[in-house]
This record gives structure tokens, C-alpha cells and sequence, in this order.
């Protein structure tokens, strides 16, 4: 276990590529860290460079009381599973799982128990002789799992450990990786481009985009106050409704009606949460709605609203057709963006 | 579903006749008329043949000159092979780590494998040359009066070295794309799991290049006994006398030079028969491991 901290890291790829600007931050011991972010946003590279697979162009990283930017990873006391597994394919179950411990000459009789323990939690015993390539695709994930628990690891390094399993699967071992980490107390740092899963398993989330850390919070800070119009739009689903408005003299008009108070005048971006506008028959709003997506729990109306596209999700129970509807919109549940910068006003 | 097929019965013989009968014209009836020979004695002037047996068979294997061929192919091949083998290899792990202008030295490396291997041989026997080559002279400087041709361990060690020069460039560039066809990231893993790179490189590395080494061992073992009859030849210059020279040159020098026909046929035989073994050994090989995905 241990505090990890990010003190302007930087990288730039020998291409020139900035691929993460200076980003500072501290994981807490035994916290669930979530990085999250679009393709190509940096999550990966920023993961690596904790792990020491990639060089930190600029800043520190203090892992425990370490700073270990030149250590080597076998050196950092981490353990990281990979998107695909990288298992290596030829050996068995048994000697993947302990080869990280065979390297630090540990006594065989204590190699194997750790093994048969690991294997033990993780469902593998009856596959501790087999070749990765005799294994399911959950069966290989769980495989990686025992290489990255047998260490005994005092920070876990996951790279979308989970994006190659079918979605039933994807379910089930999030809720297994969670548990786990739950019960070992292991600091983790797990990237994703799943909100989902972000939403599920961290403690905190980091929102990355382009390179840059657009917001750190909890699952519930980031859904509902959002600090950019991208984090909005990228967390839940559907997203977070987006809208051009302009203020007149404090007051935020959409399609020439009164929706709120806000100081300032020019125009403004307005977010809302697609739950958080109702169908109310005395609702001060009409929209009116194109189509119904049915998601079986509820569903969700694509609407248009003075011109500008929304999207509301309404629990099964409501009656929806097609045409105009009334809504009311959930007092506090508005929240502003600078146009220009995205940033949360 | 409809099978693809011919309609007609002949076609599909029309067609592999070219094939066939290559075979048969080069390989087969050679080979058959080679193992008859060996039963018989041919007259040097070309007037008949007596029939004798295993004669000459027996009288290879008392033969000193034939058992010392023997020898020197042996270590010759071993030689070749391991040498050839372990430095493709060092050269390959090296030129795959570098980062910076790794294309140049990959295609500086690799340019050898581009010259046609018969000019590549000569120009590495240039090199050794009595009268112009360079190395005479550099061997000069450390005390070593380097003949060529003539001093059995300097012409056995030229031949050496031009075949491992010459066959550098192939092994090379398979173990390279051999290792770039291990995954990044089981690398990585290895990274993360094991300190030492020399221990990564024998628990991971080198097992996952396995199947690409074993498959150029027979490669090279074949190469050496065999395709290095145009360097061996280049070197001895068909003056055999107290030359080394491999079972497959003395083959010829025993049938054209000798016109020892029977002999020599014999001895194709045996080689044919090691051959035989080495594809057997092979295929067992193939077919029992080495094979992961
Ligand atoms: N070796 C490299 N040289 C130059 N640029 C690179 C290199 N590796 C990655 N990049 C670039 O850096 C950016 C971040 O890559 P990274 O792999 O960290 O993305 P990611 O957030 O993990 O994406 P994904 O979700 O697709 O895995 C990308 O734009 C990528 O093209
Ligand atoms: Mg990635």
C-alpha cells in the first residue's frame, strides 16, 4: 500500500507529441483511481509512466516515500494487467503467476502456496497446468488478476484490463476486480475509456481530455458538477444536455421564455441532465419529441427545444408518444459554461 | 456447395506433368542411377563396370582421407551453425532494441541479404585473398603468416568465416522479425516481473523465438553441409591436395577430379541417407512442440 504522487508530469514522445501536459495529483492510500478519458487522450501513457514503461519527460513521481522517475518497474513494488493480458504463452497458469515472485528468489514451497492461494480466490485451480491459449478469454483475464495479486503490490496498474470480454463478462469482473481490491486495501490506478465502469469502481475519477486532466472528483462530483462541457458530455449516458442560450439583464432565455436566473449578460452554455427535466402537464416548457428510444427500465425521448436538440430519460412508468410535450426542469439542476472555454461558470 | 473440380480425368495430370517430370528428370532418376553406381565399379576411361558390391562402401570407411572429410564436416557445420545462429541472434536483439535510426541499421544490416549469395561468397573470399585481401596483411601485424590454400587450419578457418558471413543476413532478419513478433507487451509484463535482462531475455525472449530458431537450425545445418560447396570451391580453387573440404565437395572431387565414379556415387548415397534423417528428425520435431499461440 501507498500514497502515489504526480508532481508535473509531463510527456512529450520523441516525435514532439505532447502526449500529457504537466499533470499533478495524489492518490491516497488504498484509493481506486479512475483514469478516464476518449482514445488517444493520454490515460495509457500517463498509466505507463507510473509504471516506468515510459520515460517521464518532465516532473516527479513519488511512489510511497520514493521518488522513482529512473527506478526500474520491477523495482516500484507495482503489478500492472494489460489490456490484453500479456500472459506469457509458454508457460502455464502455475509458472505466469509466479514467475514475478520466482525472480525475487522466494523459496519454492512459498512460490507455490502463494500460487495455489491466488488460484484459490480467482476460481483457477483446475487450470493451473494449462497454456494461456488453452483458457477463456475471463479465464486469461483471471489469470493476469493472480500474476498482479501474488506480488503483493503496494500500488495495481490496470490498462483496460477488461475491454477485450463480452459485456455479461465485463459486468461480472468489474464487480470481481472491485471486491478484490476492496479486500487486499491495494491502491489501484485503473484506465478506462468505459464511464461506466469510471462511474462503478473508483473511488475518484480523473476525466482526462487531450492531454490535459479536465476534472478530479468523485463518481458523484463529476456526474453532477461537472467542471467542463466536456466532462459533461462524456460522463453518463446519455450525456448531459448542452444548450446555446443568451442571458437578458440576469435571465437565461431559451426560445424567448424565462428558464432561469443567472448573473451576466451574452450568451451562455446551459447543462442539464436528461433526468433531471420531468414531464409535467403543468410544466412551464414545451418540447416537442421526435423519438422514443425504449431501454426496457426506462426510456429515453429525443426532443427539440426552441431548435436545439435535448434528450430525456423518463422511468418506465411514464406514457410517452411523439409530439408536443410539457416538462418541468428540477430547480439546481442547471449548470453554466463559458461558450468559449467549456469551463463551468 | 459445389466442389471446384476439373472434368475431365487428365487435365489436372496435364498439368502437374511439368512438375513431375522435372523431379523425376533431376532428382529421382539421378538418385536411383547414384545408388547403382555405388554397387559397381566404373572403368576411368568410361568402358563398362563391374559389379562389386559394398566394396565400395567398405573401402570409404577405411578410407583416412574420407574419415578425416567426415570430420572436418562435422565440426565445419557445427562451426557454421552455432556461429551463424548465436550472432544473427546478438545482432538481432541489439538492432531491435535500438530506437533512434533503427531503419538505417536494420537496412545497413540487412543489405548483405540483398547481394546474390554467389557474389557475397566471392566477395568475402576477396577479402582473404593471397594476393590482394586485406585480411593477410591484418593477420600479419598479430605475427599470423596467413596462407590461404595451402595450411590446412587457415583455409579450413577462411572457409568458416566467409559461410557465416554470408549466411548473417538471413538469420538475421528472421530472428528480427521474430522478435518483433513478440508481443509488446509480454515484454512489458516481463519488465515488471523479472529485473534482470538477461534472465527476461531466456524466460521470455528466447522461448517465444523458439520455433523460429529451430526452424533456421535445419535451415543452417542444411546450409552448411550443403549450399557451401561454392565458397569451399572458390577457396580450394579444385586443388583439393591437403585442403579441408566437406563430405559434399569431395563428392565431386572424388567422381570428376578422381573419376572415382562408383566411390562417389556411394558417397551420395550416405549424404542422401543424412539428409533422409534430418527431415525425419524435423518433422518429429515440428510436429511434437515448438507450436504456441
Ligand atoms: N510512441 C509514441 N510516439 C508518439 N506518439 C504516441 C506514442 N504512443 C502514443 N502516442 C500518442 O499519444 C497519445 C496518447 O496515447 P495513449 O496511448 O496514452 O492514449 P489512450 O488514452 O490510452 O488511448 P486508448 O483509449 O485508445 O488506449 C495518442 O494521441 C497517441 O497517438
Ligand atoms: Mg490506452
Amino acid at each position: 500500500m501507498a500514497q502515489v504522487t504526480l508532481n508535473a508530469l509531463r510527456k512529450v514522445y520523441p516525435n514532439g507529441f505532447e502526449a500529457v501536459k504537466p499533470a499533478s495529483f495524489t492518490i491516497e492510500e488504498g484509493e481506486f483511481v479512475v483514469l478516464v478519458g476518449p482514445s488517444g487522450c493520454g490515460k495509457s501513457t500517463m498509466l505507463r509512466m507510473i509504471a516506468g514503461l515510459e520515460e517521464i519527460t518532465e516532473g516527479d513521481l513519488h511512489i510511497g516515500d520514493r521518488v522513482v522517475n529512473t527506478v526500474d518497474p520491477a523495482d516500484r513494488d507495482i503489478a500492472m494487467v494489460f489490456q490484453n493480458y500479456a500472459l506469457y504463452p509458454h508457460m502455464t497458469v502455475r509458472k505466469n503467476i509466479g514467475y514475478g515472485l520466482k525472480n525475487r528468489k522466494i523459496a519454492k514451497d512459498v512460490i507455490n502456496q502463494k500460487v495455489e492461494e491466488a488460484a484459490n480466490l480467482l476460481n483457477l485451480n483446475d487450470y493451473l497446468d494449462r497454456k494461456p491459449s488453452q483458457l477463456s478469454g475471463g479465464q486469461r483475464q483471471r489469470v493476469a488478476m493472480g500474476r498482479a495479486i501474488v506480488r503483493d503490490p503496494s500500488l495495481f496498474l490496470f490498462d483496460e484490463p477488461l475491454s477485450n470480454l463480452d459485456a455479461k463478462l465485463r459486468n461480472q469482473m468489474r464487480i470481481e476486480i472491485k471486491a478484490l481490491q476492496r479486500r487486499l486495501g491495494v491502491t489501484s490506478v485503473y484506465v478506462t475509456h468505459d464511464q461506466v465502469e469510471a462511474m462503478t469502481m473508483a473511488d475518484r475519477i480523473i476525466v482526462m481530455n487531450g492531454g490535459e486532466i479536465e476534472q478530479i472528483g468523485t463518481p458523484s462530483e463529476v456526474y453532477h458538477s461537472p467542471a467542463s462541457t466536456f466532462v459533461a458530455s462524456f460522463m453518463g449516458a446519455p450525456p448531459m444536455n448542452l444548450l446555446d442560450v443568451s442571458r437578458e439583464n440576469g435571465a437565461v432565455m431559451v426560445g424567448g421564455q424565462q428558464v432561469a436566473e443567472f448573473t451576466g449578460s451574452g450568451s451562455v452554455t446551459l447543462g442539464v441532465r436528461p433526468e433531471d427535466i420531468l414531464p409535467d402537464a403543468n410544466g412551464s416548457f414545451e418540447i416537442n419529441v421526435t423519438l422514443i428510444e425504449e431501454l426496457g427500465a426506462h426510456r429515453i425521448l429525443h426532443a427539440v427545444w426552441a431548435g436545439q436538440p435535448i434528450m430525456i430519460s423518463v422511468t418506465k412508468d411514464v406514457a410517452a408518444e411523439t409530439g408536443p410535450l410539457r416538462v418541468a426542469i428540477k430547480p439546481d439542476a442547471l449548470k453554466y459554461f463559458d461558450p468559449q472555454t467549456g469551463r463551468r461558470l | 456447395m459445389k466442389r471446384a473440380g476439373f472434368s475431365t480425368r487428365w487435365l489436372p495430370i496435364l498439368l502437374l506433368l511439368p512438375q513431375l517430370s522435372i523431379i523425376l528428370i533431376f532428382f529421382y532418376w539421378p538418385a536411383a542411377h547414384a545408388v547403382k553406381s555405388s554397387f559397381y565399379l566404373q572403368d576411368p576411361f568410361g568402358f563398362g563396370e563391374t559389379f562389386v558390391g559394398m566394396k565400395n562402401y567398405t573401402s570409404l570407411l577405411k578410407s583416412s582421407a574420407y574419415l578425416r572429410s567426415a570430420q572436418f564436416t562435422v565440426i565445419f557445420t557445427l562451426l557454421v551453425t552455432i556461429l551463424s545462429l548465436s550472432l544473427a541472434l546478438l545482432l538481432a536483439v541489439k538492432a531491435d532494441k535500438v530506437i533512434k535510426g533503427a531503419k538505417a541499421y536494420r537496412t545497413l544490416l540487412m543489405w548483405v541479404y540483398a547481394v546474390a549469395p554467389p557474389v557475397a561468397g566471392v566477395i568475402g573470399l576477396v577479402l582473404f585473398d593471397q594476393t590482394w585481401g586485406p585480411l593477410k596483411d591484418f593477420f600479419g601485424l598479430f605475427g599470423w603468416d596467413f596462407r590461404l590454400g595451402v595450411n590446412y587450419f587457415d583455409t579450413a578457418f577462411a572457409m568458416v568465416v566467409v559461410s557465416v558471413w554470408k549466411q548473417l543476413p538471413v538469420n538475421f532478419i528472421f530472428f528480427l522479425s521474430g522478435l518483433q513478433s513478440i508481443p509488446k507487451s509480454v515484454r512489458e509484463a516481463a519488465l515488471i516481473d523479472n529485473r534482470s535482462a538477461s534472465g527476461r531475455f531466456w524466460d521470455v525472449t528466447f522461448p517465444l523465438l523458439a520455433p523460429t530458431a529451430f526452424f533456421l537450425l535445419i535451415i543452417n545445418i542444411t546450409y552448411a553441409l550443403f549450399d557451401t560447396f561454392g565458397i569451399i570451391d572458390t577457396v580450394v580453387k579444385g586443388e583439393p591436395s591437403n585442403n579441408p573440404m566437406t563430405l559434399v565437395y569431395r563428392v565431386y572431387v572424388d567422381g570428376f577430379r578422381g573419376n572415382d565414379l562408383g566411390g562417389s556415387s556411394a558417397q551420395s548415397v550416405v549424404l542422401m541417407v543424412l539428409v533422409l534423417a534430418l527431415t525425419v528428425f524435423q518433422f518429429r520435431m515440428v510436429e511434437r512442440r515448438i507450436h504456441y499461440t
